[in-house]
């Protein structure tokens, strides 16, 4: 049983799914992200966005496990709870994770990154399409499904014998991989190259790919870059596919204020790897440290007269 | 003089030429420029020579060898012009391969020191024409329409029917040979069980390199290790016969894949090529060095031969052809061998294609297309890579076990980095990731070079001149040409490993080489 | 004592020369990101050059020279060494260029396979020795457990090693040439976009080099005074070893491994079992390079997400 929500707009404090604590990213001396904290919310869309350089894809990366952060914590938390004391007891315990039925508090920060989307259910894209471009987009899909697939596979050894419980398995990973081709109206290609599809049919292939992970929370690093206005259309679309029919949480950086301020429960707002604004997109879009940030305007009264002018 | 040769661009040099008329004083000065380098290049090799004589050192001078390579030279670089540059009239075409031929059977009977005259000039014109012959096919081939895609399809339709075709060419090769060549058959089979250790070697290392992307530089370690640990088994513990020794030695190689893997596997591209190199090396001194363990330099001799079910193939009562009641012939042995080393090839292609098609196999290829997506996909990079060289290595180790009871005799120089890179040219020649490619290449590379051990027949012309000595100079320029011909193998198309309407083959530009990138 | 420092001069010197090669390893691999497995054969030609022209010289010329001739033959093997070297390029690297990664990977075993015949072929299988040409030195230190000899050898190779590295350092950091060079190393395509002639570029940094590459191949023919086909194979693979050890691409890095690699084997030869030397060498080079994933003096390679 969840808890009851006071308001749609608090989801991300009464029941997140994520939340970042004091996340700090050091390079050498440069600060990219500093003493960030924000939650995401269980059902929310959420958004993380900022100018060029704000440090969004570094949290990216420290959420998946690619950077190892130098200061915070991160914790994914499934199932209904209660999660308080399963956390403190693997945060005190030195544990990476701790599971319990349904419910589990995991500690990514400590996790390894392939351990992330396997363990955690945190799935994501990349800004600059990582797919595997000599593999067709049905492999793409399979590959996805690795984990399930080795154990089904009696981690290769039934596999090679050919029994038959593989044979099954991979028939119900086709099925999945065939169920997200036609959610991104990709089916007609499913046996073409991945690297041979058009920009917009590369982006929808790597978020069902992401999706055939069966994750918790999907994170899209910026979807909709280079997308014509129908093609973000449709993402829009896909992403609310995602959430309702699949109970699965979304977190999105992205540029395109169109597709943020019209998906988006709740927006995070970073600068200089700080964050300026958290809030639901109604109050983020109104915000002056927003629209200074955006704008580039140095003094916060001018910033305010920008806001009277945009309301106006 | 064929030394001269390795100065002359390849064939497909002429792909960068631009396109236009041939000029013929265009072309002379680009022959001369050629000449003239040459003429450089061979000036201290060709021109000169040091001999030792009593305590020191003698120069001699053999400035004709050295016009002799500076003709050809420019000759051949002329024919090339004519027959790939540029649009030669065919008169051109003609005057040049004329002139070409006429050089060569010119220079023969300078040259060489024995045999008559016009026999000299005859084999000169003959070995002219078949150096323009040669190219004037590559020309050919060259002007050919480019394949449409329906063509490739067409390909790989055919490539199941090659496929069986191949097969049972293999199975009864042994049986073709001692009945149609019955006067050469222990050397053709003993080429083929050659051929065939050498795929069942690419065929290992396509694990690696091909499907994985980890460039291995230290390959034929395993196959060492494979060997020895074959040889060392079988000869003190006597009574571990053949089949329990091959499977142990293969354990033994995968095992040694895996310690050797588990520290170096997060070394990125060129890092971990240059360790597995080093590693490569590390294995064969110790090899030559730990007297006590492997006998050192002189090896280690008398491993037993395979026995076919307890029956030994030899002479007399209890022997193979005894049991059968066939005539006694040592090539039943040889028979058995090839056998044998085709059974290990054919486990090591079913396993791989097995693997292939499984999530294993799969996250293979992915880890060599994207090895950040694939962590970002829960996939554990640092065990799929340790389990393809593993199995690599354990084919490697069950193709060495092969080697030893093969020569009955194993040494640390059978086990140098140029078997490895011989192995990784065959990989790479055949087609990344394509096991067909590897027959390819294999054949064409290893039997090449075999068969031009063959052609002393040459020397029985010329007295003096042995041109076994130019095969490894000759493989070296073949395998610089074919990869300029075709710089991603024989076989470069893949194919995809799960099919859900219709198999198309994807091609080489789409699919990644591995780490690195 | 007098022991040890002998050995670190002898290190040295021969670190020198790996290092000479190494270079031009390291400068091929930053440039078009290949191993040219070749490298170790031009240093071979190299020396095999140097050994014909210090004979035809000194038959010309008669032994009183000394000098003179061997400043000649430094010059005549660097300049047909840079023929060979760009030859190669030509030839079997130029036509790969922006192709498959492994190509010319191939192509360079094969051209190191077709130099190690011809040269056998051509000049003989058998091992070419020449006597030492240049003798005496000064005592530096004399013990009770032995003498420390700095020979005349010692400080040609050393003291050309340090002017060629300083030319060197100043040609990369302040010419033109060097400019265009560590433009077409982070991106050629841009590099050629800004009217930098990639290819000759690329051709001039194989040709530097193979000039380097001779230079070892001179020095050690006259302080090992052996040679044959097949010295550029381990000399090679040492070289390539100096220069992932101090970081592929990174050329002080290339000359500082150089120099390990020579102390290395030197040391290990003077202390312990001398056929484990290069077991030694290797060894280290792993455990470097697991511990240091990019070497002593490479960029760390910051993963790119």
């Amino acid at each position: 049983m969840t808890t009851p929500l006071n308001s749609p707009a608090q989801r991300w404090l009464d029941t997140p799914l994520l939340s970042v604590e004091h996340l700090t990213m050091r390079f050498g001396g440069i600060v990219a992200v500093d003493d960030l904290s924000f939650q995401v919310g269980r059902g929310d869309i959420t958004a993380l966005i900022g100018p060029n350089g704000a440090g969004k894809t570094t949290v990216f990366n420290c959420l998946t496990g690619f950077y190892k952060p130098s200061e915070g914590r991160i914790v994914m938390r499934h199932g209904p709870g209660p999660h308080d004391a399963a956390l403190a007891a693997a945060h005190s315990g030195g544990l990476r994770h701790s599971k319990d039925g349904d419910s589990g508090v995991f500690l990514l920060e400590r996790m390894p990154d392939f351990e992330i989307p396997r363990q955690a259910g945190v799935a994501r894209t990349f800004q600059n399409i990582r797919l595997f471009g000599g593999m067709t987009v049905l492999e793409n899909l399979l590959v996805a499904q690795h984990n399930g697939l080795m154990v089904a596979s009696g981690y290769t050894l039934g596999g090679i014998l050919g029994l038959p419980g593989y044979r099954r398995a991979e028939k119900k990973a086709i099925d999945r991989a065939v169920y997200w081709l036609e959610q991104t109206a990709l089916l007609d290609r499913a046996d073409d190259p991945a690297g041979d599809l058009s920009y917009g049919a590369q982006r929808r292939l790597e978020i069902a790919r992401a999706m055939c992970t069966g994750p918790k929370l999907l994170c899209l690093d910026e979807p909709a870059a280079g997308l014509n206005p129908r093609e973000s259309a449709e993402l829009n679309r896909l992403i609310r596919t995602i959430r309702d029919e699949h109970g699965t949480s979304v977190l999105l950086i992205e540029h395109d204020m169109g597709v943020v301020m019209e998906i988006s429960d709740h927006v995070v707002v970073l600068d200089y790897g700080v964050k300026i604004a958290d809030g639901s997109a109604e109050t983020v879009r109104n915000d002056p440290k927003v629209i200074a940030a955006y704008l580039g305007v140095e003094d916060e009264a001018e910033a305010e007269d920008i806001v009277e002018g945009v309301a106006s | 003089m064929a030394t001269a040769s390795n100065i002359r661009p390849g064939p497909t040099r002429a792909a960068s030429l631009e396109q236009g008329a041939f000029v013929w004083s265009v072309a002379l000065a680009d022959a001369a420029k050629a000449a003239a380098l040459a003429g450089i290049l061979g000036f201290f090799f060709i021109g000169m020579k040091t001999d030792i004589a009593g305590d020191g050192l003698v120069l001699s001078y053999r400035w004709a060898a050295l016009g002799h390579a500076v003709l050809i030279v420019f000759l051949g670089r002329l024919l090339l012009d004519a027959l790939l540059g540029k649009a030669a009239p065919v008169t051109t075409q003609m005057l040049t391969a004329g002139i070409f031929i006429a050089g060569i059977a010119g220079i023969m009977t300078q040259d060489a020191t024995g045999g008559s005259l016009p026999a000299r000039a005859l084999v000169g014109a003959v070995l002219g024409g078949l150096i323009v012959a040669v190219l004037y096919g590559v020309a050919l081939w060259r002007r050919r329409p480019a394949p449409a895609r329906a063509e490739a399809t067409r390909q790989a339709r055919f490539a199941i029917p090659i496929g069986i075709a191949l097969v049972l060419l293999a199975l009864t090769l042994p049986f073709l040979i001692t009945t149609f060549l019955p006067g050469q058959q222990r050397q053709f089979i003993d080429l083929a069980i050659l051929i065939l250790t050498y795929v069942m070697l690419g065929w290992g290392l396509n694990i690696v390199v091909g499907l994985a992307g980890l460039l291995d530089l230290g390959y034929v370690a395993f196959y060492a290790v494979g060997a020895y640990s074959f040889a060392l088994l079988s000869t003190c513990f006597p009574f571990i016969g053949f089949w329990s020794a091959l499977p142990l030695a293969g354990m033994l190689a995968g095992m040694w894949g895996l310690v050797l893997g588990f520290p170096v596997l997060r070394l990125r591209g060129d890092y971990l090529a240059i360790v597995t190199l080093a590693f490569g090396e590390i294995i064969r001194v110790v090899l030559l060095n730990w007297v006590d363990f492997t006998n050192g330099p002189n090896g280690i001799s008398g491993v037993p031969k395979p026995t076919f079910f307890g029956l030994e193939f030899s002479r007399g009562e209890g022997g193979f052809a005894d049991f059968f009641g066939l005539e006694f012939s040592t090539i039943h042995r040889f028979i058995y061998l090839y056998y044998i080393i085709l059974a290990l090839a054919f486990l090591t292609n079913f396993v791989t294609l097995r693997l292939r098609k499984l999530p294993i196999g799969r996250a293979w290829e992915a880890l060599r297309e994207d090895e950040i997506a694939c962590r970002a996909l829960g996939i554990n990079t640092t065990n799929t890579k340790l389990t393809a060289f593993g199995i690599g290595a354990m084919f490697g180790g069950l193709a060495g076990a092969f080697f030893a009871t093969r020569q009955g005799f194993v040494s640390p120089e059978s086990f140098t980095f140029m078997e490895s890179a011989i192995i990784l040219a065959i990989v790479v020649l055949g087609g990344l990731g394509s096991q067909m490619g590897v027959v390819i290449a294999a054949t064409v590379m290893i039997g090449g070079i075999e068969m031009l051990r063959h052609i002393s027949f040459v020397g029985q012309i010329f007295p003096g001149v042995d041109p076994v000595q130019y095969r490894m100079i000759i493989f070296g320029l073949a395998m610089v040409a074919i990869m300029i011909w075709k710089p991603r193998g024989f076989i470069s198309r893949r194919n995809p490993s799960a099919v859900l309407k219709e198999r198309k083959s994807i091609g080489a530009d789409l699919v990644s080489q591995g780490e690195g990138h | 004592m007098e022991y040890f420092i002998q050995q670190l001069i002898n290190g040295l010197t021969l670190g020198s020369i790996y290092g000479l090669i190494a270079i031009g390893y390291t400068m091929v691999y930053g440039i078009i990101g290949m191993i040219n497995f070749a490298h170790g054969d031009v240093f071979m030609i190299g020396s095999f050059i140097a050994l014909t022209a210090f004979l035809l010289l000194t038959s010309l010329f008669g032994p009183a020279f000394l000098p003179v001739v061997l400043v000649l033959v430094l010059i005549i093997t660097m300049l047909f060494c840079v023929a060979w070297g760009w030859s190669i390029e030509k030839i079997a690297y130029r036509p790969l260029r922006g192709s498959f990664r492994l190509a010319p990977l191939i192509t360079a075993i094969g051209i190191s396979i077709v130099l190690q015949n011809f040269v056998q072929i051509s000049q003989g299988a058998r091992v070419k020795p020449l006597p030492p040409q240049i003798q005496g030195g000064v005592t530096l230190m004399e013990g009770a457990t032995g003498v420390v000899q700095l020979s005349w050898m010692h400080m040609i190779i050393i003291a050309t090693t340090v002017v060629l590295m300083t030319g060197f350092s100043l040609l990369i950091s302040r010419t033109s040439l060097g400019r265009a060079q560590r433009a077409c190393e982070q991106d050629r395509k841009m590099a050629a976009l800004l009217g930098i002639d990639v290819d000759r570029t690329i051709s001039l940094t194989f040709v530097m080099g193979a000039a380097l590459a001779a230079v070892a191949g001179f020095m050690f023919l006259l302080r090992y005074g052996v040679i044959d086909f097949y010295i550029g194979f381990l000399a090679g693979i040492k070289a390539f070893t100096a220069a992932v050890l101090g970081g592929i691409g990174s050329l002080p890095g290339a000359m500082l491994g150089g120099l390990l690699i020579g102390l290395i084997e030197t040391f290990w030869s003077g202390y312990f079992p001398i056929e484990y030397k290069d077991v030694a060498t290797f060894s280290i080079l792993v455990v470097l390079l697991i511990f240091l994933p990019s070497g002593l003096l490479g960029k760390p390679e910051v993963e790119k997400v």
